[in-house]
């Protein structure tokens, strides 16, 4: 009973867990298939991909991404050389003064990302002024300033990648190599590279995703070159549309595929390993069966599942047309508008025979006038306007500033001006 | 065999700040000799050997390898090959790739080193298991990988770093034998660390025994055992009885010493102190359990001792007897099991003897710790 009652507060904690870390990722991703002009999932208009068309016309957008890549690759580069020579540094050579220069070394992830960006820029445009270049010197090139901003506290969290598998290097294993002969350029290239491998993907995993969603220092550094996370801020300052749902979209889909095929490997990788362990009689038959992809492996199914899922809508969505859906929703709205200026119309029509009548009876008492309902910022935070079903959005472009549309007022800079 | 290369330390030294590690060590080692250095844990054996395969240069002296200087020569251009005390074999590489792992450098071809990796482990008893991972062998297996992977650079030396302290007690006394036929085999130098006595003495050609950086007695197994020439020696290399007291008078090779505990007893001088002990010197003598014996009751003389028998137990081979000994240390009798019959001797005192050849005599010294 006790047990019970206390099995299900944990299915509530976790559910609410869930719901907090994944909710708005899954509002989201539902937004980029909606019809609607502002990201919304109610109501509910039409199943549509013709955000995901507009994200790949936007040149901006492909230009950030194209930036962020390059960036991602040369901070994954730098960063990994940088973290990967600063863990030998620590575990290998300076064993005694470990415990300060492990703070100096981490001292970069504790600084906030705005200062390490201004100082960036500050150090390297003094550096530019002491060599004499001009201002289109590579030094001050955009793609350049923004690795090496980056890479400044990257690679401090490549190194403590690093140094947590550099620390179960046994160094004898060197020792043996340059016993057996090897140089120790060998050594190194044979032995303890190998041993690195894993934690140096993992660093390198790591350093490209904490460049690609890089903003505060990114912002300061990158001159000509904007990356995504750059492009997107700037999007969002004049109005947000479905189109960056529906990039926000394909990041997380293409997160999940990433994760589930890392662990459909690991998950290989451990039951050959098992089976390799196992595997005494059969191997001196001089045959091991290792186990087929799918067997016991949970990740891989899933990827599968994944695979298919993908396939099927991208096949809908080539063939999907919702172009009558939107008209009729269009029409829909329309005539809901229509009725509501009709009855906007009576209502003030109502207003002005009262208003005369009580100015008969007053006489000439001056007018004051009244806060109209539908006017500037009281639009916002009028509970109707968050019904949002007048027209916005779609309609918007048929029915230019409108502006009493619902919660998109807000980032619409023309709200600012009102209707008044 | 004096074919294989040899190994001479000269005075050697090694400190580490200023902890001496090594002190003045002079040993040669003859070419193709089974060489066991014998010490507790922390002498400064594992030190040696580093200085022997490059990877520590001494602070004062020599190591000559083959009579050549090995001065400023890097452990990947000595001809030796070490096997560590924890083995080191590659975690990621395959047992074959292990193994032939010096002409990997050297460039050799893939199937060569198949080839060459088959033979060595047709050697090592592990045939067909080339393909495996170090960590998918049992410990006895990888032990035999490492000596092959080390055989497979053709070193003129091979240091082996207490190989088998890692082993269970059947599986160390099958690696003996077998470390001493493929050394036999191969027929190269074999410097060995040790800290157990048993396998230095069943394997070893020469043992250097090693007290705290100071070597104390170089020498056979045999002689070692017999004839040991320091306290320590005496008292670290197998089971013995001590004996404190001074010397009260030299006869030749021999002495009568005035016992702390159990009166005038004789022995002889250990060959290496022979001409240095004289009258009045403290003096230690060592009795070894399997040579007393009980003697009749009441006999008395200098070869005789009195004691009360504090317990005694049976252990299969050899029936032992414990009395109250010198210095708060029992004085331990072992009976040859020949199938006599055994009386319990508890709480009596009896009396033991023992031969003048057997009592051997050393300067009071440093005794190993149990
Ligand atoms: N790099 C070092 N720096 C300082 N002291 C060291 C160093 N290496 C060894 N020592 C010291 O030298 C002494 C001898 O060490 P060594 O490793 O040679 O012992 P060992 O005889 O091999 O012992 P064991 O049987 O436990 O392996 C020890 O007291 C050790 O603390
Ligand atoms: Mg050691």
């Amino acid at each position: 009973m006790n047990n019970s009652f206390l099995r299900i507060s944990i299915w509530v904690y976790l559910a609410i867990f869930f719901a907090y870390l994944l909710g708005p990722l899954v509002i989201m991703s539902v937004t980029a298939f909606n019809s609607s002009g502002f990201p919304r999932m109610s109501p509910w208009e039409c199943l549509t991909f013709q955000w995901f068309g507009e994200l790949f016309q936007d040149q901006r957008i492909l230009n950030g991404i194209k930036n962020s890549l390059i960036i991602g690759a040369g901070t994954v580069v730098l960063s990994v050389a940088m973290g990967l020579a600063g863990a030998l540094l620590l575990t290998q050579i300076w064993p005694k003064l470990r415990a300060t220069y492990y703070t100096i070394i981490i001292a970069p992830i504790l600084i906030p990302g705005v200062v390490l960006g201004i100082s960036t820029l500050v150090f390297w445009d003094r550096i530019n002024r002491m060599l004499g270049l001009g201002a289109d010197s590579f030094l001050s090139n955009g793609i350049f300033l923004t690795v090496i901003g980056q890479s400044t506290f990257i690679a401090s969290y490549c190194m403590l990648v690093l140094v947590a598998r550099l620390q179960r290097y046994d160094i004898a294993l060197t020792e043996a190599a340059l016993d057996l002969g090897a140089t120790h350029a060998q050594a190194f290239r044979k032995i303890m590279l190998p041993f690195m491998r894993p934690a140096i993907a993992s660093a390198a995993v790591l350093a490209f995703l904490a460049s690609f969603e890089n903003y505060n220092t990114t912002t300061f550094t990158f001159g000509e070159y904007p990356t995504l996370t750059i492009e997107l801020a700037q999007k969002v300052r004049y109005g947000i549309t479905p189109a960056i749902s529906a990039l926000a979209f394909i990041i997380v889909a293409l997160t999940v595929f990433f994760a589930l095929l890392n662990e459909a490997k690991l998950k290989r990788q451990e039951l050959v390993a098992a089976a390799r362990k196992q595997a005494t009689v059969e191997e001196l038959a001089g045959k091991i069966r290792l186990p087929s992809f799918f067997a016991g492996n949970m990740a891989a199914v899933l990827l599968v599942m994944f695979a298919v899922a993908t396939i099927t809508v991208v096949g809908t969505a080539t063939a999907y047309n919702p172009a009558q859906c939107i008209a009729d929703v269009r029409e829909q709205k329309q005539l809901e508008a229509e009725t509501r200026i009709q009855k906007l119309r009576q209502l003030r029509e109502e207003r002005r025979k009262q208003r005369e009548a009580e100015e008969a009876e007053q006489g000439d008492v001056q007018s004051t006038p009244k806060p109209s309902n539908n006017s500037g910022f009281g639009n916002v935070f009028a509970p109707n306007a968050l019904d949002g079903d007048d027209g916005d959005g779609a309609s918007d472009a048929e029915n230019p500033p409108s502006n009493n549309g619902g919660s998109g007022g807000v980032f619409d800079p023309n709200s600012l001006q009102g209707d008044q | 065999m004096s074919a294989g290369v040899g190994v001479d330390l000269e005075n050697l030294w090694i400190r580490f700040g200023d902890f001496v590690a090594v002190r003045d060590a002079n040993v040669n080692i003859n070419g193709g000799d089974f060489f066991s250095f014998l010490g507790p844990s922390g002498c400064g054996k594992t030190t040696i050997l580093r200085a022997v395969s490059g990877f520590l240069e001494p602070s004062e002296g020599n190591v000559l390898i083959g009579g050549n200087n090995m001065k400023g020569i890097g452990p990947n251009k000595r001809p030796t090959a070490l096997i560590f005390q924890n083995l080191a074999l590659f975690p990621l590489m395959k047992v074959w790739e292990n193994i032939t792992f010096s002409m990997e450098i050297k460039g050799a071809s893939s199937a060569e080193r198949r080839k060459r990796a088959d033979e060595l482990l047709e050697m090592i008893a592990l045939p067909d298991q080339g393909d495996k991972l170090p960590s998918e062998l049992s410990g006895g297996q990888r032990q035999r990988v490492a000596i092959a992977r080390a055989l497979c650079a053709e070193p003129d030396v091979l240091l082996l770093d207490e190989p088998l302290s890692a082993l269970d007690l059947k599986l160390r006394q099958h690696m003996r034998t077998e470390l001493r036929e493929i050394q036999k085999r191969v027929g190269i130098t074999f410097i060995y660390i040790t800290h157990d006595q048993g396998e230095a003495l069943t394997m070893s050609d020469n043992i250097a025994v090693m007290r705290a950086g100071v070597i104390d007695q170089i020498a056979d197994g045999k002689t070692i055992y017999n004839d040991p020439a320091t306290a320590f020696a005496a008292s670290f290399v197998g089971e013995n009885n001590v004996f404190r007291g001074k010397i009260k008078r030299v006869m030749g090779n021999e002495a009568l010493i005035a016992t702390n505990r159990s009166g005038d007893l004789v022995a002889r001088i250990s060959t290496a102190n022979q001409g240095k002990m004289k009258e009045g010197d403290d003096a230690m003598m060592f009795i070894r359990p399997e040579a007393l014996a009980i003697a009749p009751d009441g006999a008395t003389g200098d070869h005789f001792v009195t004691a009360r028998v504090n317990h005694e137990e049976f252990e299969g081979n050899a029936f032992n007897i414990f009395t109250e000994g010198d210095g708060g240390k029992e004085i331990k009798v072992s009976l040859p099991n020949l199938g006599q019959s055994f009386e319990d001797h508890t709480g009596q005192i009896i009396t033991l003897e023992y031969e003048t050849r057997n009592a051997v005599l050393v300067p009071a010294g440093e005794l190993a710790a149990e």
